[in-house]
């Protein structure tokens, strides 16, 4: 009986706090996409002005999902919310363009020394099951001086549900009409073929465990690995090979007022072809659940500071800086944050 | 656990006359004598014993209806959360072979075959390794040094977290699997797969029928084995003529633990099984299952009502199977002891 008493009591304690636990914390969570580049931002923003901040890398769509149950500050995510998600949500969400990456086919061929040239085609018909094995005359077409094994083409995906799989399969939708119309794109697919992972670790770890496999990760997950990762056709028709230069020449566009744009099969001539945005996401409201102004200058203050100085570290992570365009539009948006009304930024 | 409640079931049904338990004859008889004195000084003691007798007996009542509210509560959860799938899906799900979100087409057909059949092919490369452990310890090696050692291994697998055998299946296991497939001819020669499962699976079992067999065997009547002893058999032929028939029911309980494990174990299945959502055409593909799917599917489907919903109706239907699969084998041990 006593037992049972004091542990209500404990609950009924803990109700009375905000998603953030005090003023010093921020939580956060979202895309495993930005994980590595997050991880350095919030410890260099934690030395220099002492807050902390929790970020859970659960995945794009279970950030949103916890920012729509106000279980967390802020969300990040790889793809914008999308009309199911938008109508779950009780009040607008504003999405500040965070930083821009690319998602690279990393393969695992050991006798193949040369970097694999693809093109979208050759692609699109390995992840549908058209194109099984590495010598194929599409494969060896355009890669005319490597020489290709005969083994299988093993294909490794997201077991879990993916920003980084969303921004892939909306570049394979866009690139094949096959693709557009059998399996269509989002953060979940139903893959005509190949092993899951969980997670880009799980995809890079399949990728690395059994050779002939081709897989699709983010960029840094590919460099800190050291795998392999082929050169894409684009769509100006040029081989780019993916790199924080050649995704910040795709994202150097121009971005609409609300930044829901997908920078996949950019226009750019020298643009990387599987790149896109990641997104954080924050009420535009920020009193709500007890919240208060403090906690909402905090928040808003990270995130302009991701956008501005934060910046600095994505270069050494294999990310893309934010393009000045990119930077105005974010600074627009987190101008529109309010706490009761005032804009939380004076 | 299971494990207590099946062994105390099986005990009871099988109607024991442990002669060669002396100790528990011993308790027998002294039962007796506690008891009358008991009553003795019952009746001269104060009441405030009986109203403890009656608190104690209430409160173990309350505790056993709590669990068991707990049960009906989890399932009517399960019911309650799957129900918009229910009704949008309704029994076409338990046939779909598709899970496709951006069509909102949402089946379990892959991961319940995949289930059956990994945790069947666990449960049969497991049998012959837990029965012969059982054997050994029960039989031929019941105390010692030997008995010990053998003991001691057989419950660290056991206390062995399932994550680290996954881990283990996944870098060790795999490539030695994606050896045979090549050997044998299996494309694409993925190394995961039903097969790869089934034999993490099977290691992670053999505990529980091990231990549970190890038991009932010892519990033969001495006098039974002494008798055969005595007509001239062998050591086999007591084995298979008196010790495995009397034993048999309690190692079948054993081995429906061990079932009961193999269904629901998820992390070591997720990371070897290669996570694809198809029919698997034979032992080798790569496959689901049910447990996986919501340990994959569970924390991105929250953004997405249907989506949700389908994920815990595939938990309902494990809920479900869980309990088909108990049910029929309590059955059959008390076919078994009835015989």
């Amino acid at each position: 009986m006593v037992i049972a008493s004091l542990v209500l009591a404990s609950c009924g304690g803990g109700n009375g706090s905000a998603s953030g636990a005090d003023d010093k914390t921020i939580t956060g969570g979202g895309s495993s996409f930005d994980k590595p580049l997050f991880d350095k931002q919030f410890a260099e923003y934690n030395t220099t002005t002492g807050v902390k901040i929790n970020y859970q890398s659960i995945g794009s769509g279970a950030g949103i999902a916890q920012l729509t149950s106000k279980t967390i500050d802020f969300g990040a995510s790889d793809a914008p919310m999308n009309g199911k998600q938008d109508s779950a949500v009780s009040a607008p969400v504003l999405h500040i363009p965070i930083t821009a990456g690319a998602v690279v086919l990393s393969y695992n061929l050991p006798e193949v020394k040369d970097t694999l040239k693809l093109t979208p085609e050759i692609i699109a018909g390995m992840f549908l099951g058209t194109i099984t094995k590495w010598n194929d005359a599409q494969i060896s077409a355009v890669n005319p001086t490597v020489k290709l094994p005969a083994t299988d083409v093993l294909i490794a995906h997201r077991a879990d549900g993916s920003g980084t799989t969303n921004i892939f399969t909306t570049y394979l939708s866009k690139v094949s009409p096959e693709w557009d119309a059998k399996v269509s794109k989002g953060s979940t697919v139903n893959w005509p073929v190949g092993t899951g992972g969980k997670g880009n670790e799980g995809v890079a770890g399949v990728i690395k465990q059994t050779p002939g496999t081709i897989g699709y990760v983010e960029l840094a997950y590919a460099v800190q690995n050291q795998m392999q990762y082929a050169q894409v056709k684009n769509k100006a028709g040029n081989f780019i090979t993916p790199s924080s230069a050649s995704v910040t020449a795709a994202a150097n566009i121009d971005i609409p007022a609300d930044s829901k744009i997908s920078l996949t099969n950019s226009d750019a001539p020298e643009g990387y072809p599987i790149s896109g945005f990641s997104w954080v996401l924050i009420y535009k409201e920020q009193s709500y659940n007890n919240r208060t102004q403090a906690q909402a200058e905090q928040l808003v203050k990270l995130v302009s500071w991701m956008i501005h100085d934060g910046q600095k570290f994505s270069e050494a992570l294999q990310y893309a800086p934010l393009s000045e365009k990119a930077v105005a539009v974010g600074d627009a948006i987190l101008k529109s944050a309010t706490f009761n009304g005032q804009p939380v930024l004076k | 656990m299971f494990f207590a409640q099946i062994q105390l079931s099986v005990m009871m049904e099988l109607n024991l006359e442990n002669s060669n338990n002396v100790a528990l004859n011993a308790n027998f008889k002294e039962t007796e004598n506690v008891m009358s004195d008991a009553k003795r000084k019952q009746f001269k003691k104060a009441p405030k014993s009986i109203v403890g007798e009656r608190i104690f007996k209430s409160l173990l009542g309350l505790l056993s209806v709590l669990i068991l509210l707990l049960v009906v509560g989890v399932l009517f959860t399960l019911l309650l959360h799957s129900l918009p799938s229910i009704k949008a899906i309704g029994f076409k799900f338990l046939w779909t072979k598709t899970w496709d979100p951006p069509h909102s087409i949402y089946g379990t057909l892959p991961f319940l075959v995949g289930t059956l059949i990994t945790s069947f092919t666990a449960l049969l490369i497991s049998i012959p390794f837990s029965i012969g452990v059982a054997i050994t310890l029960g039989e031929y090696f019941p105390n010692g040094p030997v008995s010990n050692f053998i003991k001691n291994a057989i419950d660290l697998i056991a206390a062995v977290p399932s994550v680290i055998f996954g881990f283990w299946g996944f870098l060790i296991l795999v490539p030695y699997v994606r050896e045979l497939e090549l050997k044998i001819g299996i494309t694409p020669p993925d190394g995961q797969g039903l097969f790869t499962a089934s034999l993490v699976l099977a290691v992670m079992i053999i505990p529980y029928a091990a231990s549970l067999g190890t038991t009932m065997i010892k519990m033969t009547p001495s006098a039974l084995k002494e008798a055969a002893y005595g007509l001239g058999a062998t050591r086999w032929e007591v084995l298979k003529s008196v010790i495995l028939p009397y034993s048999k029911s309690g190692i079948f309980a054993g081995i429906l633990l061990s079932l009961g494990r193999a269904i629901g174990e998820t992390m070591a299945v997720t990371l070897v099984v290669g996570s694809a959502i198809k029919m698997p055409s034979n032992i080798f593909s790569t496959g689901n299952t049910m447990s996986s799917m919501i340990a994959n599917q569970f924390s991105e489907a929250s953004s997405d009502p249907l989506q949700l919903s389908s994920v815990v109706e595939i938990g309902f239907i494990l809920f479900l199977v869980t309990f088909l699969i108990n049910y029929i084998g309590k059955r059959i041990i008390k076919r078994f002891s009835n015989k």
